[in-house]
């Protein structure tokens, strides 16, 4: 077979207003490949709740949005033999206010770069009509201690690195708005 | 096989910041993205080739009793890495207008008719060779309300996934010659011409099935590369 090298990436376009049917069509009574439901039951680690808004750059809730997650397991483990229920991929898709939220397991703490420790997160991708090109942001916890020697947060400015970080609040659920534009903008990043 | 995800390819995406797109000048972070260092965390990603994608999924013009209205196409194409080497095994999603240019989804206020015979969503996994094949129908144009006149070109949405977070990408499937791409801010969003005509598919004559359908060709090329790359034999 010819491994001839092509000319360049296939460039990205827009998600556009109308994916809801295709890519989370619960609502159209379509079957779903994933959703806000990242483990199933009997799956190891502290259940969590993430809610969250996602908001344009005049604060309007933008309700065309799809949120997908990707994350570790409670031991820090991807595609972990022997974990049936957990695939660790989220998908949701904003409601008309902009709402979103995803209930996993809490992830572990991972490897990073040069013998460092990722304090847990999850990895996200935000689409939306108006990004022609999907964000790539991540959710970590305010209450972890190894957020302080993460190396990832540590690459973002001080005053800006609480839009990474989700809050818990009542009833023990994690706060985690997505600001896509203006002030406290989400970090983005180029990954 | 272990891969690499140079930045050097990245050049070929659109900027979210594309303010003929007018969608983008509320939405298109005004901050600099902050470069991440590739951890495990991105190297890896969800894997979908257990999940049951019957043969079914693929085919768009047979989700209903009967047949939907308009031009039946073949789709057919390769998924292959930034080396060339295919991407087996990888998840497909795609969706798209009807025939008339009017999307199934509630939100979609072009009066044209919908096909009762159509919805417009498939899915397919590739094959061993990277080789995927859809079989629908040419969605027609459509207008939309960002400028005087606009009408996007035909066009279908494919999503993909490949081997990581980081090959993860939504695109749009273009048909040759179209006299809307000109005028389309989404389309010349992509600056380069040559990374702009990569979403064109080709006609194919060769997969175009006699007395039924005309068949186009579009192969898509995701980030990642042999982080092992076997050495080219030197000519002297
Ligand atoms: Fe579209």
């Amino acid at each position: 077979m010819s491994t001839e090298k092509p000319d360049g990436l296939t460039p990205s376009q827009t998600i556009g207003p109308f994916f809801a049917y295709a890519l989370t069509p619960r609502a159209y009574g379509g079957s779903e490949l994933a959703t806000e439901q990242v483990a199933g039951e009997g799956v190891a680690g502290e259940r969590i709740r993430i809610e969250g808004t996602v908001l344009d750059g005049d604060g309007a809730p933008v309700g065309d949005a799809m949120i997908e997650t990707w994350q570790a397991d409670a031991e820090g483990r991807f595609h972990a033999a022997g974990n049936a229920g957990f695939t660790g991929f989220g998908r949701a898709e904003t409601s008309a206010e902009g709402g979103f939220f995803i209930e996993t397991i809490r992830p572990g703490a991972l490897p990073g770069p040069n013998g460092t420790t990722q304090a847990p997160h999850l990895t996200v991708s935000v689409f939306a009509r108006g990004l022609l090109i999907r964000l790539a942001t991540r959710i970590y916890f305010d209450d972890e201690p190894g957020n302080a020697q993460d190396p990832v947060l540590a690459l973002v400015p001080a005053e800006r690195r609480g839009t990474l970080i989700a809050k818990r609040g009542a009833g023990g659920i994690f706060r985690f708005d997505i600001r896509l534009q203006g002030e406290d903008e989400t970090v983005f990043f180029d990954a | 096989m272990s891969l690499i995800y140079p930045r050097s390819g990245l050049k070929a995406h659109p900027l979210n910041n594309s303010p003929d797109y007018r969608s983008t000048l509320k939405r298109a972070p005004s901050q600099p993205l902050i470069l991440l260092p590739h951890t495990l965390s991105e190297t890896t990603g969800p894997v979908f080739g257990h999940v049951a994608v019957s043969e079914i999924d693929s085919d768009l013009t047979r989700a209903h009793a009967g047949e939907p209205l308009g031009e039946r196409i073949i789709v057919t194409g390769r998924v292959l890495d930034e080396d060339g080497r295919p991407v087996p095994n990888t998840l497909i999603e795609i969706w798209q207008a009807n025939a008339a240019g009017r999307y199934v989804h509630v939100r979609d206020q072009h009066p044209a008719p919908l096909d009762p015979n159509f919805t417009g969503a498939g899915r397919a996994v590739t094959d061993a060779d990277g080789r995927y094949r859809f079989v629908t129908i040419k969605p027609g144009a459509y207008p939309w309300r960002n400028h005087h006149n606009a009408w996007r070109p035909a066009h279908i949405h494919f999503s993909l996934f490949g081997p990581s977070f980081l090959s993860r990408v939504i695109t749009q499937m273009y048909f040759p010659g179209d006299p809307l791409f000109r005028f389309d801010p989404i389309f010349q969003s992509i600056t380069d011409e040559r990374a702009r005509n990569r979403l064109v598919s080709r006609f194919d004559i060769e997969t175009t099935e006699p007395e039924w359908a005309l068949a186009y060709q579009f192969d898509i090329v995701l980030r990642g590369r042999d982080a092992t790359p076997t050495e080219e034999p030197h000519e002297h």
